[in-house]
């Protein structure tokens, strides 16, 4: 069989905003729940981290340690929203809910399930940013000016974890196995993406192999720079890499899918 | 030629998972209005059917048309007017009762309004008004079938796919589901079902074939298959090795199962009274042929999976 099969550019349907309302109609049902999370975390992190831990530290490129972290909370809550959402929450309703089963005994069709689901996780890491930076500038540690355009930001972030989750949802052979990608590729994300220490302490090729293959490197990059107001050119460059693993993952974790349930 | 409304039409409809062929070149029709049914043992290729149906499994080769569309070119079209109950309930756990079908009725771009009447209507249908806000995983058994039942009616349907409808449930259910569906019957609504329960298939269905190992077995109205096959009646005996005797003089066509032999014929008082006689024997039973009859004689005996 040809790898190509897994490359083929999916056409998206308007009918996916149904699976999307679908979502949000059971986020809704728990609304005060869901919204707890994203408003407690940050507050932690920062007692414990920013203003505990970080009383040790001077301070890290001219910021203090709590501001620091601050916009890598977000970008690290936004990684958590859409992934786990397209892994565990998507296994869930795919396998043992037999939600999909329902969904496309309709004029639906499996396409505009995942595509649905992907753009529902997406949705979440964008929730979670609109509440979280609130929090933050609540504690002083956010420059407003380009603040608000982490929203929209944290929903194409978000897009890409879900499309990356939904490959490992594709992949697995039960729900247990979706444990691995999280402790080898989630775990070392929130770790060495420059979100609590800077990047530039760790030997050059593992710099390297951030850049090029830890999504959250280039999130936390963007991210961290809207939070501090400064905008660069440079950040282009993450925001291409961004655009593109989207893009591809989402072709990809559509065509996985279709692969794993059309038989 | 006379035309006849095909609702769904097959031939030589083939399904291979690699080597396994799961439903091998199988050809029938649907005739609008009716009541058709899908009979086998487990694995005999009723459900990989029901789902190339359903346009959510994909037919490796044949024709298969759904109201007159082929059914990979046109699935949205075709699952517009298609109701579907699974053999496995797939409820929505996160939804009440209400918002099962409220949600659903969204798939079908059926407007809300629309929605809410026919929400309510169906809910009387399927006597659940007084569940309208309880989880649906509370539901009994009995219950979720009938939602599941409302829910394959949102949309109108002039086909519903039925899967099992009635497996599982208490005598009581399987009643009202019956009802429902004669109901539907009447209002011209075509319905396919799959079924364990041969009883269910003689009560129910106008027409049915009887699939084993991928392939139909048998054709036709269920009274007319128990004629051919077997016959108005079975006289049912203890196997006794000297009976054997006697029956092979008279030449009566019957089948030994345990400890029972079973006399296929269409005068069973007559046979009875004369195996009496000339026999000598003490135990007789005679009943009516019923289809499970028909099917252990052309399935077989020996268990499946």
């Amino acid at each position: 069989m040809s790898y190509l099969q897994y490359f083929q550019i999916p056409e998206l349907d308007r009918r996916l905003l149904k699976v999307w309302l679908r979502n949000k109609d059971v986020f809704m049902k728990n609304v005060k729940l869901n919204f707890l999370p994203p408003f407690l975390e940050p507050i932690l992190y920062l007692l414990a981290m920013g203003f505990g831990l970080g009383a040790f530290i001077d301070d890290i490129d001219g910021v203090s340690y709590a501001q620091f972290i601050a916009p890598a909370l977000i970008a690290v809550s936004v990684m958590y929203a859409s992934f786990f959402e397209c892994t565990y929450s998507s296994y869930v309703r795919m396998y043992y809910q037999k939600t999909f089963d329902a969904i496309i005994a309709t004029p639906l069709i499996i396409e505009d399930v995942i595509a649905g689901e992907l753009f529902w996780g997406a949705t979440r890491s964008a929730i979670n940013a609109l509440v979280m930076i609130p929090v933050i500038a609540a504690f002083g540690l956010i420059d407003l000016k380009y603040a608000l355009l982490i929203v929209p930001f944290a929903f194409l972030a978000g897009l890409l974890f879900a499309c990356i989750g939904m490959c490992f949802t594709a992949l697995t052979p039960n729900i247990t196995v979706l444990e691995y990608p999280t402790l080898l590729f989630i775990t070392p994300m929130f770790l060495f993406s420059g979100t609590f220490f800077p990047l530039k302490v760790l030997p050059e090729a593992i710099q390297y192999f951030a850049f090029a293959f830890l999504p959250l490197t280039h999130i936390v990059r963007i991210i961290r720079a809207l939070a501090y107001g400064s905008l660069e050119v440079s950040l282009i460059s993450s925001l291409l890499w961004i655009l593109m693993a989207s893009f591809l993952f989402f072709v990809l974790s559509m065509n996985l899918m279709k692969k794993k349930l059309i038989v | 030629m006379v035309t006849i409304n095909h609702i769904i039409k097959a031939e030589g409809l083939v399904k291979r998972y690699g080597e396994f062929t799961a439903v091998d070149d199988v050809s029938f029709y649907v005739e609008e209005g009716e009541m058709f049914g899908f009979l086998g043992p487990n694995g005999a290729g009723k459900t990989t059917t029901m789902k190339m149906i359903q346009c959510i499994s994909p037919k490796t080769s044949g024709i298969l048309e759904v109201f007159g569309m082929d059914v990979s070119a046109h699935p949205r079209e075709i699952k517009k007017d298609m109701g579907v109950v699974p053999q496995e309930n797939n409820l929505d756990p996160d939804f009440t009762v209400y918002e099962n079908l409220r949600n659903y009725s969204r798939y079908f771009d059926i407007p809300p309004k629309e929605a809410e009447k026919r929400i309510e209507e169906l809910l009387d249908f399927v006597q659940l008004q007084d569940k309208k806000n309880v989880m649906s995983e509370f539901l009994s058994g009995g219950m979720k079938r009938r939602l599941v039942l409302a829910r394959s009616l949102l949309n109108n349907p002039r086909l519903i796919m039925l899967d099992e409808p009635t497996v599982g449930l208490d005598p009581q259910a399987r009643h009202l589901i019956w009802e429902k569906l004669r109901s539907l019957k009447k209002r011209g609504v075509t319905i396919v079902l799959t079924t364990h329960y041969l009883d269910e298939a003689e009560k129910l269905c106008n027409r049915l074939v009887v699939m084993d190992y991928g392939k139909i077995v048998v054709e036709g109205e269920p009274e007319q298959i128990i004629e051919d096959h077997i016959g108005t009646g079975v006289v049912e005996v203890d196997n006794n090795p000297k009976l054997v005797g006697c029956l092979q003089k008279s030449g009566l066509s019957y089948e030994i199962i345990g400890d029972t032999m079973m006399i296929y014929t269409n005068d069973p008082m007559h046979i009875a009274s004369q195996l009496n006689m000339e026999c000598s024997l003490d135990k007789i039973t005679t009943r009516k042929a019923t289809l499970e009859d028909v099917f252990l004689k052309l399935t077989g005996r020996k268990l499946r999976e």
